[in-house]
């Protein structure tokens, strides 16, 4: 469904340098595929995500979804950021909401699947609140609701999870693969958390740090639906090693 | 506990504002200090009385100058600040004039003013108008920018118009700057409108402090002073009202 052929981005900063952000990334995403893409801090993975959503151009290379070439934002996306950025103004149904009221849709139609959506995941009955009445993984969930409303194919997550606490993290992650199940898509996940990103992808991305390049890409064989359980297959633990050997070996080499 | 709320919150500061005034009151009385020099709190109430009806018309000039003033600092703060934001090239131009019309000691600028535009209460509320719109420019300026950039992107990432983001999003978002800004011009409007009295004007509170204290009758400064205070008070509560009913988001948990 999204293929990334030799896609390369710089920037130039302020001052005026140019940085290298991920340089010859090539990689081909299956429809309903869910793959995450793991590494160090600035890595790129971010604008990776940026660079698909054709919210930034790409200095060289391609990308295509759908057999379309990306050079401007498409609708068929949703987002989901580190932060939540709701709108503080809004009741959480209104949230929800906002992402077909910008889409152009009439929201009215849509009142009713926001609130299965809400519900779905376990936010009935918090319709009329404001986000700042709602804990930090409930506001999260709220902005997964909003990308998943219009139903889109495609759903970029940008380390949902980073700013949450451990405990919340992984009761978060195991909803949002129950979600999965239920209304497939295909998502592209960044974080920095290496379990994370074995436990919900199909293929983890592995990347090194600046420029971005892919170092390795990981089929990741344990059956599904997973659960916490998932953890203590001897595969999680194998793929876990490899990952992390990858990006501590990386780390080591460039010291 | 709310019986304790009740006595911090109200009585406390209560008794030691009529504490301040029978000290007062006393010590006019024990060290005979001569009533143009600090009137007794009782001869301030007295002349304020006396004065009722009077007072009715000069506060009536005050309130509308100070309320023009502060009406014309938001209709034309409120543009000028989303041009700064929106127009790199605007912000250059207009930023350093605005701070330079800033710092120019707006007292200073009165005169002039009265010079250019005549009597009348044109000239005061410019003058409140000029000692205003600084901060309502700056406030919403900051917050229109104060958008997190997260949300411009997934407004762009569903293709919203420009003007759409405007107004679901970074408008709103820049409400309770802008109230912060309103309530500071506000205050200031009343000072703008009185400056402007002071310089050259037959009516308005300000004028009555200024023609009071020729005539030594402090008695009637005091009691102008304090209707000025008032006023200030009660402008303040309406615009901190208005953002109470224009941003209930804001509102402190548990308190709808």
């Amino acid at each position: 469904m999204i293929r990334l052929d030799g896609v390369e981005k710089t920037y130039r900063t302020r001052r005026g340098d140019l940085v290298r952000a991920v340089e010859d990334v090539t990689l081909h995403v299956e429809e309903n595929e869910f793959v995450t893409l793991v590494g160090p801090s600035g890595c790129g993975k971010s604008t990776l995500l940026r660079l698909v959503a054709g919210l930034t151009p790409v200095t060289r290379g391609a990308i295509r979804v759908r057999d379309t070439a990306v050079s401007e934002p498409f609708t068929d996306v949703g987002f989901v950021f580190q932060q939540p950025v709701l709108l503080p103004w809004r009741s959480v149904l209104d949230n929800v909401l906002f992402s077909v009221e910008m889409l152009g849709l009439e929201p009215r139609q849509y009142r009713k699947q926001a609130s299965d959506l809400l519900e779905l995941t376990g936010l009935g009955g918090f319709e009329t609140k404001y986000p700042r009445e709602l804990s930090g993984g409930m506001q999260q969930r709220v902005a997964i609701c909003r990308a998943l409303l219009p139903d889109p194919s495609l759903l970029l997550m940008d380390e949902p999870f980073g700013a949450l606490d451990a405990m919340t993290r992984e009761e978060m992650s195991l909803e949002l693969l129950r979600v999965w199940e239920e209304r497939r898509k295909t998502i592209l996940f960044v974080t920095h958390s290496i379990p994370e990103a074995i436990l919900l992808a199909d293929r983890v991305v592995v990347m090194t740090a600046r420029p971005g390049r892919i170092a390795r890409i990981l089929e990741i064989g344990l059956p599904r639906p997973r659960t916490i359980e998932s953890e203590f297959d001897p595969r999680f633990k194998a793929a876990s090693d490899e990952v992390r050997s990858l990006i501590f070996a990386r780390r080591a080499a460039t010291r | 506990m709310i019986r304790r709320r009740i006595v911090g919150d109200y009585l406390v500061p209560a008794a030691t504002l009529v504490g301040v005034l029978v000290a007062w009151e006393a010590a006019t009385h024990a060290f005979r200090i001569p009533r143009f020099v600090m009137p007794a709190p009782s001869a301030i109430l007295a002349e304020g009385w006396d004065w009722r009806y009077r007072f009715l018309g000069h506060a009536w000039v005050t309130l509308y100058e100070t309320l023009g003033g502060f009406a014309l600092s938001i209709v034309v703060g409120v543009p000028l600040a989303v041009l700064i934001v929106y127009s790199p090239t605007l912000k250059n131009a207009l930023y350093p004039l605005i701070v330079l019309a800033q710092s120019v000691p707006k007292i200073a600028i009165a005169p002039v003013l009265l010079l250019m535009l005549g009597h009348g209460e044109i000239p005061k509320v410019i003058v409140a108008f000029l000692v205003a719109f600084f901060p309502v420019v700056v406030d919403t300026a900051t917050g229109l920018a104060a958008t997190p950039p997260e949300l411009l992107d997934l407004s762009r990432s569903y293709r919203a118009s420009a003007f759409k983001t405007f107004l679901k999003v970074r408008l709103p978002m820049a409400m309770p700057f802008f109230f912060a800004g309103a309530k500071v011009a506000i205050t200031l409007s009343v000072i703008g409108a009185v400056v402007g009295e002071f310089v050259g004007s037959d009516k308005g509170l300000g004028y009555v402090i200024l023609s009071a204290t020729s005539y030594w009758k402090t008695e009637l400064a005091f009691s102008s002073m304090i209707l000025l205070s008032v006023m200030a008070i009660v402008l303040f509560g309406a615009v901190a009202l208005v953002e109470r009913l224009v941003c209930p988001w804001l509102a402190p948990a548990g308190e709808e």
